[in-house]
């Protein structure tokens, strides 16, 4: 487990970092370096240059944003778990941090490495595209603002340009919407097998709009539409039937633990119980 | 008198073994054994440290982290090594060009087997009549025949460079078709080993009664066919070898985390020629093997080979990825069994066919592991007439060899499961059909249907005891109001015996003894050295606690030193639950050896009887007259005045051979909960009472069974080695292969009862394996149990969500057909 020879920088500001990115093909940023190191020693990754992320000040945070909750890149999940600006206003993504990996996982893992990362069995992509986030990157042209469901493109890729790195992720306030991350772990990896994350509002006992994202399925997260508009307008006793559209001509992937069939499944089944749990979760 | 931990001098948790173990024990044993030790002191006299939950002695410097393992160790000069593997199943080596990876920086050597083939093979212990010894050379030679299998091996100044050099070295494979099925390969043409021209490594027939006739006269005939998947055992430290060699002195040192230092040795000095009197091992700290050290590997032949020639230390350490591909891995049966069945549930007969996937070569145990499956496949039950057939087979995989259990788990897993099948073919409750099988207590010592003899049980106690603490009743209760609810809720039993303390030398591959020393030194410290190589399991604290109630002094007054060939007498190792019951019991007639020439020099001193020295509280004498502890030694050593024909001294070694194995049991009860729209198990309640005889350190025991039963519910559960049909490795991280978590597994409640071993003084059995063994088909037999409403009656290990889901599936969809 000897990961290839590396060169190694710490830039103090995020313009040092961008810079150091352009100065090499080969250049990778490391943050928590929970999905890139283990990569290294499996040899799967050799990148020539590694920028650490680490030493930038100001890239860690959580903090109101008017209506929204802006986190900085370098956030950890333990931070983004334990947040109370969180708690309060936009649940959803800590229910998320907090089914992540262990807890040295947590502890070191950051929400940006996660998503330039899009591991098709993470956590935060489903949570961040039922939350309508936004993700804010910045190369050397400047600055420019992602919607969620144009940022997850495919397996391991996103619509970062190279060059591009995150500094922040914003996510709406949840007051009004009942909200829920269901998840079933991997036994070995603690990944998601499938996990699914709904935003509910209701309005005299019947959905008035549900945004469902789900992880774990195809090779990338995605918004499940075909149950979200199923779900609108319907009373508590449809909302399997509903779900039961949560993988509806969605390409599963499928492995020697769960298979593309069951997988969907899964999602129907996990779709109906975050969709529950969300219209019970005090609004 | 209170045991204070040393760190914080608050008091250890203390208490005696509970349900008073000790004075339980039959008269005849308690005359020999430390039950008579306790007797004798309750009146007035110090507790004894035996039966104490003494906090280990081990453990300030394993959690604090400053205790040696081999890749801690950093000798002058040392290389590194870092092997050259097969990322092919099966394939011819066309070439190997190594010119690159010798002109890369910092390396020393390359070696193939180009280098190697004159020393020779891996050992194989196993002496079945048709067994197939393919040559198992320590470099790959012509072929390779499993993923992970060495070809090479790169000697560097560090690591770094040996790895970065490792990726130069160029091998030509023309890859072949891999052997992965073992019934496929039985019948198949395409051979693991073209010379053996048969991929059948060797058949085993135990043959017991009339069969047919058993068969003839059941009114139910119940059959099954049974997978007990592939584990890799997974120990938390890896494997690691560090040998260095001195060419004037000629002596060559291997430091390696091995479960067997001896054996080794010898092992070392006839693969590589070297004369035994000049090899020495050692076994650093060794964290945990599970029976996966319990060998002799050729990286343990490769790296001194490689310090040899090159006159520097070198070392290896095992990658986790290493551990998965190349270390050994456990179990791989498939069983079609057969039970002849009476209305009542009396068990008439037996038929079984063990199919054993061995894997491309013989490791150390390799074919004997299965034979052991039929040895303990009756169970704990009278069983009319058996037969048993055992047929080894090669396939392009590695070898499978001692895991946790080591062939009795499958054994368990067969009979508890076909326990379960016949009680509901039988509309029988399972615990009662087991009573009905069950030998009395008055019945031991049992003679099986195998052909060996339990030496002392009580099923049925345990059974009991088992039912009430799970609240059977009451489980049974809440299944019926689930099912009503369209719920599943199971309930399982696994009523167990297993083989431990191996064993008689007569039925072991190399010696079935242990050796002891005891010596008490001039300052009145004693020194313990024990051919048993403990890597985890707390016999430096046991140990201590057994010699200190010997002496009447303290557990910190003794010392056990083992795993180094150069300081301790020949011994066979620590495996198969025998290090207490077999090394302990020879370290306890050294001490009683010693005390006995303590008593003749203090009486001689005091003018007594040797045989009214009491010795007590690092006092020796009668009550009226007595000599401090150090003053006897002292007399011993300085020996100017010693009784007649004493030797000057204090020290005695035993080598200790036991006239049979040891027979732990227990029952274990399992209730679950199943999610029939994912397949997702949920254990609700576990409880295990087990038996293995008297109790040094309750605490330890406990842990034993711990670890024991999650591997067991991990295997029942979660984890499978799986090889593609190419032959390729697929689980080989931790990210696909499931080692259980402690979120995973739920609380344990756990009891004893204890029925003393009478075949050593202790009366000790021995609770390594119970665990594992147990629990395993507890857990199967509750999820079968949970979905008997669906008419399913099996499914195959690891119960993984989607495989359940799927036979919930078909259940409902042949229910509605
Ligand atoms: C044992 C284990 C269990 C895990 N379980 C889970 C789980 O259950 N759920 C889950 O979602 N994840 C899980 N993970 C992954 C974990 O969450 C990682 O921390 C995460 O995927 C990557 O974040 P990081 O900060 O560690 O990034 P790194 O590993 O440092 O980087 C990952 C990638 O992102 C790039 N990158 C990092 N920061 C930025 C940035 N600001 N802008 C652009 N690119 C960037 C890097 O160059 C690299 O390519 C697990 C990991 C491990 C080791």
């Amino acid at each position: 487990m000897i990961p290839a020879n590396f060169d190694y920088q710490a830039p103090s500001s995020v313009e040092q970092a961008i810079a150091l990115l352009e100065s090499s093909h080969e250049a990778k940023l490391l943050a928590g370096g929970h999905s890139l190191l283990p990569a290294m020693k499996l040899r799967l990754a050799e990148p020539a240059l590694l920028i650490d992320l680490g030493r930038i000040p100001g890239l860690s945070y959580v903090r109101e944003a008017g209506a929204q909750v802006a986190l900085g890149a370098m956030t950890t999940h333990a931070a983004i778990a334990e947040s109370p600006l969180l708690a309060s206003r936009s649940p959803l993504l800590s229910r998320a941090a907090r089914q992540i990996g262990d807890v040295q996982v947590r502890n070191r893992g950051t929400i940006g490495g996660s998503i330039a990362h899009a591991d098709p069995a993470a956590d935060y992509p489903a949570a961040l595209l039922a939350l309508d986030a936004e993700i804010v990157a910045r190369g050397r042209k400047g600055e420019r603002t992602i919607p969620a469901r144009e940022f997850f493109s495919g397996l391991f890729s996103t619509t970062l340009l190279s060059g591009e790195l995150i500094t922040e992720i914003r996510v709406p306030a949840t007051t009004g919407a009942g909200t829920s991350y269901a998840k079933f772990h991997h036994p070995a990896s603690g990944f998601a097998v499938v996990g699914v994350a709904a935003v509910v509002k209701m309005a005299s006992g019947k959905i008035q709009s549900a945004a469902i994202g789900i992880t774990g399925v195809a090779d990338h997260a995605y918004r499940a539409g075909a149950a979200e508009r199923a779900l609108v307008n319907q009373p508590a006793s449809a909302i399997a039937g509903a779900c039961s559209r949560a993988a509806e001509g969605v390409d599963a992937l499928g492995d020697h633990f769960a298979s593309a069939e069951y997988r969907k499944h899964l999602a129907a089944v996990y779709c109906r119980r975050a969709v529950q749990e969300a219209m019970a979760a005090k609004a | 008198m209170a045991i204070r931990s040393r760190k914080t001098g608050k008091p250890a948790p203390r208490q005696m073994a509970p349900q008073g173990t000790l004075a339980r024990a039959p008269k005849k044993a308690a005359e020999r054994g430390i039950a008579a030790a306790q007797k004798s002191r309750t009146n007035g006299r110090p507790e004894p440290w035996v039966g104490r939950r003494y906090l280990r002695k081990e453990d300030p410097r394993l959690i604090q982290g400053i205790s040696h393992y081999a890749d801690d160790l950093r000798l002058p000069g040392m290389l590194h090594c870092v092997f050259v593997r097969s990322p092919h199943a099966y394939a011819r080596i066309a070439g190997i060009h190594t010119g690159a990876a010798r002109s890369s920086p910092g390396v020393v050597a390359v070696y193939t087997a180009s280098d190697t083939k004159a020393l020779g093979v891996v050992p194989c212990a196993g002496a079945l009549p048709d067994l197939k010894i393919p040559r198992h050379p320590v470099l790959a030679e012509g072929h390779v025949r499993h993923v992970g299998e060495p070809v090479a091996a790169v000697i560097a100044e560090d690591l770094y460079q040996a790895r970065d050099a490792a990726e130069k070295v160029q091998v030509e494979y023309d890859p072949l078709p891999a052997v992965v099925d073992p019934e496929k390969a039985l019948a198949g043409t395409n051979f693991v080993h073209a010379s053996v021209k048969s991929n059948q490594a060797f058949t085993h027939q135990l043959k017991n009664g009339d069969v047919d006739a058993a068969f003839s006269r059941a009114d139910r005939v119940v059959k099954a066919r049974f997978v007990n998947q592939r584990l890799a055992p997974v120990s938390m430290e890896t494997r690691g070898v560090v040998a260095q060699y001195l060419p004037g002195e000629k002596t060559l040192t291997v430091w390696s985390s091995t479960q067997i230092p001896h054996l080794l040795k010898t092992q070392v000095a006839l693969i590589l020629g070297v004369p035994e009197t000049h090899v020495r091992v050692v076994t650093p700290e060794v964290g945990g093997g599970f029976g996966s050290k319990l060998n002799v590997y050729r990286e343990e032949a490769v790296v001194p080979f490689a310090a040899m020639q090159l006159g520097r230390p070198v070392k290896w350490s095992e990658s986790r990825r290493e551990n998965i591909a190349a270390t050994i891995h456990g179990r791989d049966q498939i069983n079609y069994v057969e039970l002849a069945l009476k209305k009542n549930g009396t068990i008439l007969g037996m038929r079984a066919r063990v199919i054993s996937d061995l894997g491309a070569y013989h490791q150390l145990l390799t074919p004997i592991i299965p034979t052991l499956t039929a040895l303990l496949i009756s169970g704990c039950y009278k069983i009319g007439a058996l037969q048993c057939d055992v047929v080894g087979v090669f396939t392009n995989k590695m070898a499978t060899d001692a895991y946790r259990g080591a062939g009795r788990p499958e054994a368990t897993y067969i009979i508890e499961r076909m326990v379960d099948l016949a009680a509901r073919e039988l509309n029988l409750d399972p615990a009662e059909i087991r009573r009905r099988n069950f030998p009395k207590p008055r019945e031991y010592p049992f003679a099986t249907i195998t052909g060996i003899t339990y030496d002392s049980g009580n099923y049925e106690n345990a059974m009991k005891k088992a039912l009430e603490l799970a609240g059977y009743s009451r489980l049974r209760a809440r299944q019926k109001d689930a099912w009503k609810r369209g719920k599943y809720y199971g309930v399982g039993l696994s009523t167990y015996v297993e083989i431990c303390a191996m064993g008689p030398s007569t039925a072991m591959p190399a010696g079935g003894w242990e050796s002891g020393t005891v010596r008490v030194e001039p300052t009145g410290k004693i020194t313990v050295l024990t051919g048993a190589s403990p890597h985890g399991q707390g016999q430096e604290t046991t140990f201590a606690q057994i010699v200190a109630d010997i002496f009447g002094l303290t557990p910190d007054d003794v010392n056990i030193v083992h795993g180094d060939t150069a300081a301790v007498p020949y011994g066979i190792g620590t495996f198969g639950s025998r290090a207490t019951a077999v090394g302990g019991t020879a370290m306890y007639i050294a001490a009683q050896k010693v005390k006995a020439k303590m008593a003749a020099i203090a009486a001689h001193l005091l003018g007594e009887k040797a045989a009214a020295m009491n010795f007590s509280a690092g006092r020796v004498g009668t009550k009226k007259k007595s000599l401090g502890f150090g003053e006897v030694v002292g007399a011993a050593y300085v020996a100017r005045n010693l009784p007649p024909g004493v030797e000057p001294g204090l020290e005695a070694t035993h080598f200790f051979e036991p006239s049979n194995f040891t027979f732990p049991f227990g029952t274990h009860v399992v209730s679950c909960e199943v999610d029939a729209e994912t397949g997702h198990i949920r254990i609700d309640k576990y409880v295990a009472v087990d038996d293995c005889g008297n109790v040094i350190n309750p605490l330890l025991v406990e842990g034993q069974i711990h670890g024991g039963i999650v591997q067991g519910v991990s295997q029942a559960l979660f984890e499978e080695v799986i090889y593609n049909e190419d032959g390729q490795l697929v689980t080989g991280t931790l990210m696909d292969y499931s080692m259980p978590k402690a979120a995973q597994v739920p609380e344990f409640i756990l009891e004893r009862t204890c029925t003393p071993s009478p075949v050593n003084p202790m009366g000790v059995k021995g609770v390594g394996e119970a665990g594992t063994i147990a629990s395993t088909p507890a857990v199967v037999n509750a999820v079968c149990d949970a979905l008997r409403p669906l008419g399913i009656t099996h499914i195959d290990m690891p119960l993984k969500p989607e495989k359940v889901w799927r036979a919930i599936q078909q259940a409902r969809a042949a229910a509605a057909s």
